[in-house]
């Protein structure tokens, strides 16, 4: 049992490229095609995982790994999650620098790094859109990256703030409308 | 302390890594770019260029290399920068942990919990300026070196965001567009 659920959870780790959500689809067919939980429960994990800070596939195998086999099935399931990526980035940075010098690489990497800003760039409004954020809550996004970006403020602070705030405003700003 | 620092910042990325890869990309910036000075900003955008296409999350991806590059780069031999890498994979996942197997053991409530759907309402507009955030602090003369740059970032912009082109290709013609560009 422990090493069906190594071996399923380095298959996950192994062909999903571009990080947690693309993973989604295929943890789902592994593990509730093999009856170890069900649609419904996966769905309720997937919301649950995605509370939680941290990494989200990380997550989502820690807590199968628990309600199949307690503590040995979460360090079991996180291993077998962490391991495939793990050693291909150790073999990259083990041999990295000996190509970084190389004038292909030199000169493939100055074309690629914008393109990585771009990618970084359009899930800021893909994002925006999925959240469907309109009217002053635009604000909020706009001071939080200027905040960073120019005032050089930590993310944590942000982060922290985002949740003091959230908290202000369904307990004391919502509440007071409502009463009224 | 390298050792030490190099869990401590981990594990606050992993504590405080909130709404997915690329939210987290600025904390992970912040601390290990513009705070420790363990990488260049052009190394972190290489890195985020090599997790594009290599399997697993950014996470991961950046805490392996960063703490073997850390350990690596204060003169430890690659056998203690493995163990470097090894350490900031640990402590990135260490909070997870502990939160997963609380929230399991205790049968807390999370989906549906009015505290955490408060906290929500704050943290999924915030999470967008987090992501632009990194693109903009990203968006320096290291990786920005002249006219060329800007036309690359504007088409592959334009081609990510209306086209749709996947990352990986996306990336392997810019690889291409570089060499000849600055042949």
């Amino acid at each position: 049992m422990y090493w069906t659920l190594f071996i399923t959870f380095v298959k996950i780790g192994t062909f999903t490229i571009g990080g947690g959500y693309a993973m989604l689809p295929l943890i789902q067919r592994e593990v509730v095609n093999k009856g170890w939980i069900s649609e419904e429960d996966f769905i309720d994990l997937f919301s649950v995982a995605q509370s939680l800070p941290g990494i989200f596939a990380v997550n989502i195998s820690i807590f199968l790994g628990y309600k199949l086999k307690k503590l040995p099935g979460c360090l079991v399931c996180a291993l077998g999650t962490i391991l495939p990526s793990f050693l291909i980035i150790l073999t990259i940075a083990l041999f990295f620098t000996q190509v970084a010098d190389n004038e292909w690489v030199v000169k493939a990497f100055k074309g690629i790094r914008p393109v990585v800003v771009a990618l970084i760039a359009v899930p800021v409004l893909t994002t925006a859109r999925t959240l469907k954020l309109k009217g002053w809550v635009i604000v909020i996004p706009i001071v939080a990256a200027l905040l960073i970006w120019l005032v050089g403020l930590s993310p944590i602070w942000i982060i922290l703030a985002a949740i003091a705030g959230g908290m202000a405003y369904t307990f004391i700003i919502k509440e007071a409308i409502s009463k009224k | 302390m390298i050792w030490l620092k190099l869990f401590y910042v981990y594990l606050k990325i992993g504590l405080f890594g909130f709404g997915g890869g690329y939210a987290m990309l600025s904390l992970i910036q912040d601390e290990v770019v513009d705070k420790y000075g363990w990488i260049s900003s052009q190394e972190f955008t290489d890195i985020v260029a090599i997790s594009q296409m290599t399997p697993g999350p950014i996470g991961i991806n950046s805490a392996t290399y960063i703490g073997y590059t850390a350990i690596h780069n204060a003169g430890y031999s690659a056998p203690y920068s493995i163990l470097g890498s090894a350490l900031a994979t640990f402590a990135v996942c260490l909070p997870s942990f502990i939160l997963v197997l609380i929230v399991s053991y205790y049968f807390v409530r999370v989906k549906n919990n009015k505290y955490i759907e408060a906290a929500f309402t704050g943290l999924r507009p915030a999470t967008v300026g987090l992501i632009a955030a990194a693109a903009l602090t990203l968006m320096n003369t290291e990786n920005f070196i002249d006219y060329k740059s800007f036309l690359l970032f504007a088409a592959a912009f334009l081609l990510t965001w209306k086209v749709k082109l996947h990352p990986i290709l996306m990336i392997i013609i810019a690889g291409a567009a570089g060499i000849l560009l600055y042949a």
